[in-house]
Protein backbone atom coordinates (compact mmCIF):
# COMPACT_ATOMS: atom_id res chain seq x y z
CA UNK A 1 0.00 0.00 0.00
CA UNK A 2 1.74 3.03 -0.73
CA UNK A 3 -0.30 5.55 0.72
CA UNK A 4 -2.43 5.66 3.90
CA UNK A 5 -4.02 8.56 3.76
CA UNK A 6 -6.40 9.66 0.93
CA UNK A 7 -8.14 13.24 1.67
CA UNK A 8 -10.43 12.75 -1.37
CA UNK A 9 -12.68 10.54 1.04
CA UNK A 10 -13.49 13.64 2.75
CA UNK A 11 -15.89 14.79 0.05
CA UNK A 12 -17.79 11.32 1.08
CA UNK A 13 -19.32 13.18 4.18
CA UNK A 14 -20.14 16.33 2.04
CA UNK A 15 -23.72 14.96 2.02
CA UNK A 16 -24.14 15.04 5.52
CA UNK A 17 -22.02 18.44 6.09
CA UNK A 18 -25.45 19.51 3.79
CA UNK A 19 -27.70 18.30 6.05
CA UNK A 20 -26.07 19.52 9.36
CA UNK A 21 -25.72 22.89 7.42
CA UNK A 22 -29.31 23.28 6.70
CA UNK A 23 -30.64 21.25 10.16
CA UNK A 24 -28.29 22.67 12.50
CA UNK A 25 -25.63 25.78 11.68
CA UNK A 26 -27.99 28.04 8.98
CA UNK A 27 -30.43 27.60 12.26
CA UNK A 28 -27.77 28.41 14.39
CA UNK A 29 -26.81 31.47 12.17
CA UNK A 30 -29.93 33.11 12.55
CA UNK A 31 -30.45 32.58 16.83
CA UNK A 32 -26.88 34.35 16.09
CA UNK A 33 -28.51 37.09 14.19
CA UNK A 34 -31.85 37.44 16.35
CA UNK A 35 -29.87 37.63 20.18
CA UNK A 36 -28.74 40.73 19.24
CA UNK A 37 -31.60 42.38 17.25
CA UNK A 38 -34.92 42.68 18.47
CA UNK A 39 -38.21 42.34 16.28
CA UNK A 40 -41.93 43.11 16.22
CA UNK A 41 -42.61 40.46 13.53
CA UNK A 42 -42.50 41.32 9.09
CA UNK A 43 -38.96 40.48 9.19
CA UNK A 44 -38.16 44.00 10.95
CA UNK A 45 -35.62 44.09 12.89
CA UNK A 46 -33.81 46.44 15.34
CA UNK A 47 -30.25 46.54 16.39
CA UNK A 48 -30.12 45.71 20.22
CA UNK A 49 -26.30 44.76 20.91
CA UNK A 50 -25.52 42.74 23.49
CA UNK A 51 -28.68 43.86 25.44
CA UNK A 52 -30.37 40.98 25.70
CA UNK A 53 -27.11 39.20 27.06
CA UNK A 54 -26.93 41.66 29.47
CA UNK A 55 -30.39 41.26 30.22
CA UNK A 56 -30.29 37.61 30.68
CA UNK A 57 -27.11 37.36 32.62
CA UNK A 58 -28.40 39.79 35.09
CA UNK A 59 -32.35 38.15 35.22
CA UNK A 60 -33.39 35.91 38.52
CA UNK A 61 -35.84 33.89 36.50
CA UNK A 62 -33.32 32.50 33.94
CA UNK A 63 -30.68 31.91 36.98
CA UNK A 64 -33.72 29.95 38.99
CA UNK A 65 -34.74 28.22 36.04
CA UNK A 66 -30.96 27.09 36.18
CA UNK A 67 -30.58 26.25 39.42
CA UNK A 68 -34.27 24.08 39.19
CA UNK A 69 -32.46 22.41 36.27
CA UNK A 70 -29.38 21.67 38.08
CA UNK A 71 -31.57 20.57 40.67
CA UNK A 72 -33.75 18.08 39.06
CA UNK A 73 -30.45 16.54 36.66
CA UNK A 74 -28.67 16.02 40.05
CA UNK A 75 -31.05 14.67 41.58
CA UNK A 76 -32.53 11.89 38.94
CA UNK A 77 -28.98 10.52 38.50
CA UNK A 78 -28.80 10.42 42.33
CA UNK A 79 -31.71 8.16 41.60
CA UNK A 80 -31.27 6.37 38.61
CA UNK A 81 -27.70 5.74 38.40
CA UNK A 82 -27.82 3.18 41.62
CA UNK A 83 -31.03 2.05 40.46
CA UNK A 84 -30.27 1.15 37.49
CA UNK A 85 -26.91 -0.48 38.76
CA UNK A 86 -29.41 -2.36 41.51
CA UNK A 87 -31.72 -3.54 38.89
CA UNK A 88 -29.10 -4.74 36.09
CA UNK A 89 -27.61 -7.09 38.86
CA UNK A 90 -30.57 -8.65 40.03
CA UNK A 91 -31.80 -9.38 36.57
CA UNK A 92 -31.65 -13.35 34.92
CA UNK A 93 -28.34 -13.83 33.13
CA UNK A 94 -29.76 -16.72 31.55
CA UNK A 95 -33.17 -18.76 30.45
CA UNK A 96 -36.24 -17.60 29.67
CA UNK A 97 -36.28 -14.40 31.92
CA UNK A 98 -33.97 -12.66 30.55
CA UNK A 99 -35.92 -11.36 27.34
CA UNK A 100 -38.83 -10.90 29.60
CA UNK A 101 -36.77 -8.85 31.52
CA UNK A 102 -35.35 -6.98 28.48
CA UNK A 103 -38.49 -6.32 26.84
CA UNK A 104 -40.34 -4.77 29.90
CA UNK A 105 -37.24 -2.73 30.14
CA UNK A 106 -37.65 -1.56 27.03
CA UNK A 107 -41.44 -0.48 26.76
CA UNK A 108 -41.15 2.76 28.73
CA UNK A 109 -38.71 4.07 26.70
CA UNK A 110 -40.56 3.09 23.43
CA UNK A 111 -43.49 5.37 24.60
CA UNK A 112 -43.23 8.83 23.24
CA UNK A 113 -42.03 11.99 25.59
CA UNK A 114 -45.82 13.54 25.29
CA UNK A 115 -47.49 10.29 26.06
CA UNK A 116 -45.12 9.69 28.95
CA UNK A 117 -46.55 13.18 30.24
CA UNK A 118 -50.36 12.44 29.59
CA UNK A 119 -50.35 8.76 31.58
CA UNK A 120 -48.67 10.87 34.51
CA UNK A 121 -51.03 13.74 34.60
CA UNK A 122 -54.02 11.61 34.58
CA UNK A 123 -52.46 9.06 36.47
CA UNK A 124 -51.39 11.63 39.55
CA UNK A 125 -54.66 13.54 39.12
CA UNK A 126 -56.71 13.23 42.21
CA UNK A 127 -60.47 12.41 40.74
CA UNK A 128 -59.49 9.92 38.87
CA UNK A 129 -55.97 9.72 38.55
CA UNK A 130 -54.70 5.72 40.01
CA UNK A 131 -51.95 7.31 41.65
CA UNK A 132 -53.41 10.40 43.08
CA UNK A 133 -56.70 8.84 44.39
CA UNK A 134 -54.97 6.01 46.49
CA UNK A 135 -52.07 8.57 47.66
CA UNK A 136 -54.61 10.65 48.85
CA UNK A 137 -56.85 7.81 50.21
CA UNK A 138 -53.88 6.77 52.31
CA UNK A 139 -53.89 10.18 54.15
CA UNK A 140 -51.48 12.18 52.32
CA UNK A 141 -52.72 15.58 51.10
CA UNK A 142 -50.81 15.17 47.46
CA UNK A 143 -51.77 17.78 44.72
CA UNK A 144 -49.52 18.32 42.18
CA UNK A 145 -51.53 21.18 40.53
CA UNK A 146 -51.39 23.10 43.66
CA UNK A 147 -48.76 22.27 45.73
CA UNK A 148 -44.89 22.24 44.13
CA UNK A 149 -43.05 20.00 45.81
CA UNK A 150 -45.68 17.29 44.83
CA UNK A 151 -45.44 18.29 41.73
CA UNK A 152 -41.72 17.85 41.73
CA UNK A 153 -42.32 14.69 43.41
CA UNK A 154 -43.99 13.56 40.44
CA UNK A 155 -41.58 15.28 37.84
CA UNK A 156 -39.26 12.90 39.31
CA UNK A 157 -40.65 9.73 39.48
CA UNK A 158 -42.37 10.10 36.32
CA UNK A 159 -38.72 10.76 34.83
CA UNK A 160 -37.19 7.79 36.88
CA UNK A 161 -39.86 5.59 35.68
CA UNK A 162 -38.99 6.71 32.14
CA UNK A 163 -35.06 6.58 31.64
CA UNK A 164 -33.95 4.55 34.62
CA UNK A 165 -34.99 1.36 32.26
CA UNK A 166 -31.77 3.04 29.99
CA UNK A 167 -29.19 2.67 32.72
CA UNK A 168 -30.70 -0.64 33.62
CA UNK A 169 -29.96 -1.80 29.91
CA UNK A 170 -26.58 0.12 29.45
CA UNK A 171 -25.59 -1.98 32.80
CA UNK A 172 -27.25 -5.04 32.03
CA UNK A 173 -25.05 -5.13 28.38
CA UNK A 174 -21.39 -4.17 30.70
CA UNK A 175 -22.20 -6.80 33.14
CA UNK A 176 -23.18 -9.83 30.26
CA UNK A 177 -19.82 -8.86 28.98
CA UNK A 178 -18.00 -10.00 31.89
CA UNK A 179 -16.72 -13.46 31.24
CA UNK A 180 -17.36 -16.42 33.49
CA UNK A 181 -13.66 -17.05 34.55
CA UNK A 182 -13.37 -13.57 36.43
CA UNK A 183 -16.63 -14.63 38.49
CA UNK A 184 -14.73 -18.31 39.09
CA UNK A 185 -11.65 -16.40 40.02
CA UNK A 186 -13.33 -14.62 42.59
CA UNK A 187 -15.06 -17.82 44.22
CA UNK A 188 -11.77 -19.78 44.18
CA UNK A 189 -10.59 -16.57 46.15
CA UNK A 190 -13.55 -16.92 48.51
CA UNK A 191 -14.48 -13.08 47.54
CA UNK A 192 -18.02 -11.36 49.26
CA UNK A 193 -20.51 -10.38 46.98
CA UNK A 194 -19.49 -6.88 47.54
CA UNK A 195 -16.53 -7.69 46.98
CA UNK A 196 -17.34 -9.31 43.26
CA UNK A 197 -19.50 -6.33 43.08
CA UNK A 198 -16.74 -3.76 43.44
CA UNK A 199 -13.71 -5.35 41.69
CA UNK A 200 -15.38 -7.05 38.95
CA UNK A 201 -18.60 -5.90 38.35
CA UNK A 202 -18.15 -2.14 39.03
CA UNK A 203 -15.16 -1.81 36.76
CA UNK A 204 -16.64 -3.57 34.07
CA UNK A 205 -19.76 -1.25 34.36
CA UNK A 206 -17.42 2.11 34.20
CA UNK A 207 -17.74 2.71 30.95
CA UNK A 208 -21.44 1.88 30.27
CA UNK A 209 -22.45 4.37 33.08
CA UNK A 210 -19.87 6.93 31.96
CA UNK A 211 -22.23 7.06 28.88
CA UNK A 212 -25.71 6.68 30.79
CA UNK A 213 -24.58 9.29 33.10
CA UNK A 214 -23.83 11.34 30.26
CA UNK A 215 -26.76 10.57 28.39
CA UNK A 216 -29.17 10.83 31.18
CA UNK A 217 -27.57 14.45 32.40
CA UNK A 218 -28.02 15.72 28.74
CA UNK A 219 -31.47 14.17 28.56
CA UNK A 220 -32.51 15.74 31.99
CA UNK A 221 -30.86 19.21 31.77
CA UNK A 222 -32.82 19.58 28.07
CA UNK A 223 -36.31 17.95 29.31
CA UNK A 224 -39.49 20.29 28.47
CA UNK A 225 -41.74 17.62 27.14
CA UNK A 226 -42.47 15.12 30.30
CA UNK A 227 -42.63 18.09 32.75
CA UNK A 228 -44.01 20.66 30.18
CA UNK A 229 -47.30 18.37 29.67
CA UNK A 230 -47.55 17.58 33.49
CA UNK A 231 -47.15 20.86 35.52
CA UNK A 232 -46.93 23.40 32.56
CA UNK A 233 -43.87 24.44 34.72
CA UNK A 234 -46.39 25.31 37.28
CA UNK A 235 -47.63 25.81 40.50
CA UNK A 236 -46.02 28.95 39.73
CA UNK A 237 -42.91 28.65 38.18
CA UNK A 238 -41.64 25.60 40.51
CA UNK A 239 -41.20 23.24 37.55
CA UNK A 240 -39.71 25.57 35.30
CA UNK A 241 -36.73 24.25 33.80
CA UNK A 242 -34.34 26.12 31.18
CA UNK A 243 -36.28 24.42 28.03
CA UNK A 244 -39.63 25.91 29.34
CA UNK A 245 -38.95 28.86 30.05
CA UNK A 246 -37.11 29.49 26.70
CA UNK A 247 -40.31 28.48 24.82
CA UNK A 248 -42.34 30.40 27.28
CA UNK A 249 -39.82 33.48 26.22
CA UNK A 250 -39.80 32.56 22.50
CA UNK A 251 -43.32 31.33 21.67
CA UNK A 252 -45.17 32.52 24.90
CA UNK A 253 -44.06 36.28 24.46
CA UNK A 254 -42.73 36.26 21.41
CA UNK A 255 -39.50 37.49 22.50
CA UNK A 256 -37.07 36.38 19.35
CA UNK A 257 -34.10 38.63 20.50
CA UNK A 258 -34.21 37.36 24.34
CA UNK A 259 -34.93 34.04 23.82
CA UNK A 260 -32.32 33.43 21.12
CA UNK A 261 -29.70 34.90 23.98
CA UNK A 262 -30.99 32.25 26.15
CA UNK A 263 -30.72 29.95 23.67
CA UNK A 264 -26.98 30.64 23.25
CA UNK A 265 -26.45 30.63 26.62
CA UNK A 266 -27.85 27.47 27.28
CA UNK A 267 -26.62 26.14 23.89
CA UNK A 268 -23.14 27.23 25.15
CA UNK A 269 -23.62 25.41 28.59
CA UNK A 270 -24.80 22.02 27.26
CA UNK A 271 -21.61 22.08 24.88
CA UNK A 272 -19.26 22.68 27.54
CA UNK A 273 -20.97 19.70 29.73
CA UNK A 274 -20.94 17.37 26.63
CA UNK A 275 -17.27 18.22 26.07
CA UNK A 276 -16.36 17.75 29.40
CA UNK A 277 -18.11 14.05 29.28
CA UNK A 278 -16.66 13.32 25.92
CA UNK A 279 -13.46 14.17 27.26
CA UNK A 280 -13.32 12.34 30.37
CA UNK A 281 -14.76 8.80 28.01
CA UNK A 282 -11.76 9.22 25.45
CA UNK A 283 -9.55 9.65 28.41
CA UNK A 284 -10.80 6.46 30.56
CA UNK A 285 -10.66 4.49 27.13
CA UNK A 286 -7.19 5.86 26.26
CA UNK A 287 -6.02 5.04 29.44
CA UNK A 288 -7.31 1.46 29.40
CA UNK B 1 -35.85 32.01 -8.57
CA UNK B 2 -35.89 34.13 -5.68
CA UNK B 3 -34.22 33.23 -2.88
CA UNK B 4 -35.48 35.72 0.19
CA UNK B 5 -33.14 34.92 3.44
CA UNK B 6 -34.54 38.17 4.87
CA UNK B 7 -35.93 35.79 7.72
CA UNK B 8 -32.04 35.21 9.03
CA UNK B 9 -31.94 38.92 10.04
CA UNK B 10 -28.59 39.18 9.04
CA UNK B 11 -26.15 41.93 10.29
CA UNK B 12 -22.84 42.95 9.76
CA UNK B 13 -21.55 42.44 12.97
CA UNK B 14 -22.83 39.03 13.11
CA UNK B 15 -21.51 38.26 9.72
CA UNK B 16 -18.14 39.17 10.59
CA UNK B 17 -18.56 37.07 13.50
CA UNK B 18 -18.88 34.05 11.08
CA UNK B 19 -16.71 34.81 8.40
CA UNK B 20 -14.03 35.14 11.31
CA UNK B 21 -15.09 31.69 12.55
CA UNK B 22 -14.82 30.07 8.80
CA UNK B 23 -11.42 31.73 8.53
CA UNK B 24 -10.26 30.13 11.39
CA UNK B 25 -11.90 27.10 10.23
CA UNK B 26 -10.17 27.39 6.87
CA UNK B 27 -6.96 28.66 8.20
CA UNK B 28 -6.69 25.08 10.64
CA UNK B 29 -7.48 23.30 7.29
CA UNK B 30 -4.41 24.87 5.84
CA UNK B 31 -2.21 24.31 8.62
CA UNK B 32 -3.10 20.74 8.85
CA UNK B 33 -2.03 20.75 5.13
CA UNK B 34 1.06 21.75 5.86
CA UNK B 35 1.67 20.04 8.81
CA UNK B 36 -0.60 16.74 9.24
CA UNK B 37 -1.66 14.68 12.04
CA UNK B 38 -2.85 17.69 14.41
CA UNK B 39 0.57 17.89 16.45
CA UNK B 40 -1.18 15.85 19.25
CA UNK B 41 0.62 16.34 22.97
CA UNK B 42 -0.09 16.30 26.36
CA UNK B 43 -0.29 19.94 28.02
CA UNK B 44 -1.58 21.28 31.10
CA UNK B 45 -4.69 19.58 31.18
CA UNK B 46 -2.90 15.86 31.30
CA UNK B 47 -4.69 14.78 28.42
CA UNK B 48 -3.69 14.46 24.67
CA UNK B 49 -5.09 17.06 22.28
CA UNK B 50 -4.81 18.10 18.91
CA UNK B 51 -4.62 21.73 17.42
CA UNK B 52 -8.23 21.58 16.66
CA UNK B 53 -9.60 20.30 20.58
CA UNK B 54 -6.92 23.59 21.21
CA UNK B 55 -9.32 25.78 18.94
CA UNK B 56 -12.50 24.53 20.56
CA UNK B 57 -11.22 24.96 24.04
CA UNK B 58 -10.29 28.37 22.55
CA UNK B 59 -13.41 29.20 20.96
CA UNK B 60 -15.73 27.97 23.96
CA UNK B 61 -13.64 29.40 26.41
CA UNK B 62 -13.91 32.72 24.84
CA UNK B 63 -17.88 32.87 24.62
CA UNK B 64 -17.23 32.45 28.48
CA UNK B 65 -14.99 35.29 29.21
CA UNK B 66 -17.47 37.54 26.96
CA UNK B 67 -20.38 36.22 28.99
CA UNK B 68 -18.54 36.86 32.36
CA UNK B 69 -17.70 40.17 31.19
CA UNK B 70 -20.92 41.33 30.00
CA UNK B 71 -22.50 40.04 33.61
CA UNK B 72 -19.89 40.74 35.63
CA UNK B 73 -18.23 44.19 34.26
CA UNK B 74 -20.27 45.79 31.29
CA UNK B 75 -21.35 46.34 27.63
CA UNK B 76 -17.82 46.96 26.81
CA UNK B 77 -16.26 44.14 24.98
CA UNK B 78 -13.18 45.29 24.09
CA UNK B 79 -11.44 44.26 27.02
CA UNK B 80 -13.35 40.31 26.50
CA UNK B 81 -11.79 40.26 23.48
CA UNK B 82 -8.20 40.85 24.36
CA UNK B 83 -8.71 38.42 27.48
CA UNK B 84 -9.99 36.10 25.38
CA UNK B 85 -6.78 36.28 22.48
CA UNK B 86 -4.55 35.92 25.35
CA UNK B 87 -5.72 33.21 26.52
CA UNK B 88 -6.49 31.60 22.79
CA UNK B 89 -2.85 31.96 23.15
CA UNK B 90 -2.10 30.17 26.33
CA UNK B 91 -4.14 27.38 25.34
CA UNK B 92 -2.30 27.01 22.12
CA UNK B 93 0.74 27.42 23.45
CA UNK B 94 0.21 25.18 26.92
CA UNK B 95 -2.85 22.69 26.82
Amino acid sequence: MDKTWNNKAWFLVLPMLVLVAFSAVIPLMTVVNYSVQDTFGNNVFFWAGTEWFEELLHSDRFWEAMVRNLIFSFIILAIEVPLGIFIALNMPKKGWGVPVCLVLMALPLLIPWNVVGTIWQVFGRNDIGLLGYYVNALGFNYNYVQDPFDAWVTVIVMDVWHWTSLVVLLCYAGLVSIPDAFYQAAKIDGASRWAVFRYIQLPKMQRVLLIAVLLRFMDSFMIYTEPFVVTGGGPGNSTTFLSIDLVKTALGQFDLGPAAAMSLVYFLIILLLSWVFYTVMTNYDAER
Amino acid sequence: MNLDFSWMAWTWPTAAFFIVIALMLFGMGVWEYVSPGGNPRVGVLRFETTRGDRLFVSLLGSAFIHLAWLGLVGPNLWWALALSVVYAIGVFRYV
